[in-house]
């Protein structure tokens, strides 16, 4: 029997995600999807679905919903304040949530970004074999609203409720990061392609420079604050490939790094690109946190 | 000639990707189809920019430094296109909403604009800024107009711009920057298909020009 989910409060953002639509770039289709993968999967595997299952990404918390059947949930990647009919609950843990209770992701506490997972998956229609809401090109599910009722698809492994309870406690890497005093999160890089388009002290300059994440990103794009870089080559640039994770530096100087929900050509150099397992890492960078960058050896 | 006869680089795009630099999008186009012949197994997604191709691959199946010798060594097939078979003929009424502006900065009529948009042959060079919005090449030099310098907030499926040496078909609603010279009914972008996009880079478009044709307009 088909569950639904219905949505109370959605928060600033909330947005169905799996992990993305790979393949489609020669069409013009970025990759979009989960922008924190690990922590997606983290879920998906707690209550049994296979990776690619589509569950919510919750911006800041603040997302509530209630389901009509009773299932198994799980929320990781930031953290919030997760409760069950006023009951606060654990996250990183499969817990079973009864026919009619009110699931919330309440005040988030640290991080940015959220994943909640429903054992049998959203089951709304895939656009180009993914569920995602991709933000730039309009692909996928809307946000969601107040009052919406998603489809949830049938567990796979129901009668195998108690492994997967136990199945791990693991505060994701993303979230557990190393906050020191000036600098919340490094991002690994390797440099270029189009670090030619840079003197020596340019990049010398960025590779040194911490980056303030400003509060006009998303899953576009992150935008950074701080040392401005500016490119030696003044060629105009023919519109290139590009992936999630590459740090493009506009006219402006101010590095952009492109999100899940990038365009896949972009006109201006690509000075290097982020690891893309770090992406998960950037996913969690609130407005206001510093960034560095670390070049692969 | 390989990339290193040519003088022409391979640059390391993340760990999990390389960008060709090729000579212009002919070049670009040769090199995609040698890529495509060479990875008969499909491991790798490779798409073209205007003058570059990125190929994409899967670090646990794929070996980067042997990857990176194999795309040095590769030589760009000949692109040549099937003449019969990918000509798409894309209707237009023009009646874009820039026309008479075209006109003006080009110092042609509306009718010579017309005419000369609907008279070229053009060429998908790569696909970007939205999904199925495909960079048409082969504009007449005397259409060379910069973009708006405020883009449109939505612009209607199937609209028909120019900017700079490009032109290109809008296939779904958009914000755009590109000066509209008419609009067209045929259906660029579909994603119920496989291949959503009409238009793929090496396609051979031509505008005919429907302004006449009551019934589509």
């Amino acid at each position: 029997m088909l569950n639904t989910l219905e949505v109370i409060s959605t928060g600033p953002l909330s947005l169905i995600e799996d992990l993305g639509r790979i393949g489609f770039g020669r069409q013009g289709v970025g990759r979009s999807g989960s922008f924190d993968r690990g922590s997606h999967r983290q879920a998906q595997r707690l209550v049994g679905n296979d990776d690619a299952a589509a569950g919510i990404e919750v911006l800041l918390g603040g997302l509530s919903f209630r389901l009509m059947s009773d299932a198994v949930i799980a929320a990781t990647g930031a953290r919030v304040e997760l409760s069950v009919d006023g009951r606060s609950i654990a996250q990183d843990t499969a817990e079973m949530v009864r026919a009619g209770q009110v699931v919330k992701l309440g005040r988030c506490t640290n991080g940015l970004r959220s994943y909640l997972a429903i054992a049998g998956g959203l089951d709304v229609d895939a656009t180009l074999a993914s569920r995602s809401t991709d933000l730039l090109s309009g692909l996928g599910p809307p946000a969601l609203n107040a009052g919406d009722q998603i489809p949830v698809g049938t567990p796979m492994i129901r009668s195998k409720l108690r492994q997967v309870t136990s199945a791990g406690t693991r505060v994701p890497t993303s979230v557990n990061r190393q906050v020191t005093a000036d600098v919340s999160c490094t991002l690994r890089i390797t440099v270029g392609p189009r670090d030619d388009w840079f003197s020596t002290g340019a990049l010398t300059r960025f590779l040194n420079a911490s980056y303030v994440v400003d509060p006009a990103s998303n899953r576009v794009g992150v935008r950074l604050r701080g040392a401005q870089i500016f490119r030696g080559e003044h060629r105009e640039l023919p519109s290139e490939p590009t992936i999630p994770g590459a740090i493009q530096i506009p006219p402006n100087g101010l590095p952009l790094v492109f999100g899940p929900d990038a365009p896949v050509t972009g006109g201006y150099p690509v000075i290097a690109v982020v690891v893309d397992d770090d992406l998960d890492l950037l996913a969690q960078c609130r407005p206001g946190e510093t960034i560095r960058f670390a070049p692969l050896s | 000639m390989t990339l290193a006869e040519e003088g022409l680089a391979v640059h390391r795009y993340g760990e999990r990707a390389f960008l060709v630099d090729c000579a212009n999008s002919d070049h670009a186009l040769g090199w995609l189809a040698a890529i495509e012949a060479y990875d008969t197994i499909g491991a790798l997604h490779s798409r073209p920019g205007a003058s570059t191709v990125l190929v994409e691959f899967d670090p646990a199946m794929t070996d980067a430094g042997e990857l990176e010798q194999v795309l040095g060594q590769l030589r760009p097939l000949a692109y040549e296109q099937d003449p019969a078979a990918s000509v798409i003929n894309v209707p237009v009424v023009y009646d874009g909403d820039d026309l008479a502006d075209v006109a003006s900065i080009t110092g042609l009529s509306v009718e010579e604009v017309i005419a000369a948009h609907s008279q070229g042959t053009y060429k998908a060079a790569f696909v970007g800024f939205s999904p199925g919005f495909a960079y048409l090449r082969g504009l007449n030099p005397r259409l060379v107009v910069s973009r708006l310098a405020s883009p449109r907030q939505q612009v209607p499926p199937g609209a028909v711009g120019i900017a700079d040496r490009w032109t290109g078909i809008y296939p779904r609603s958009s914000p755009g920057g590109w000066r509209l010279l008419g609009h067209t009914s045929l259906m660029i972008w579909d994603e119920r298909l496989s291949t959503p996009a009409l238009l793929q880079p090496g396609t051979v478009v031509r505008f005919v020009d429907a302004s006449s044709d009551t019934a589509d307009a």
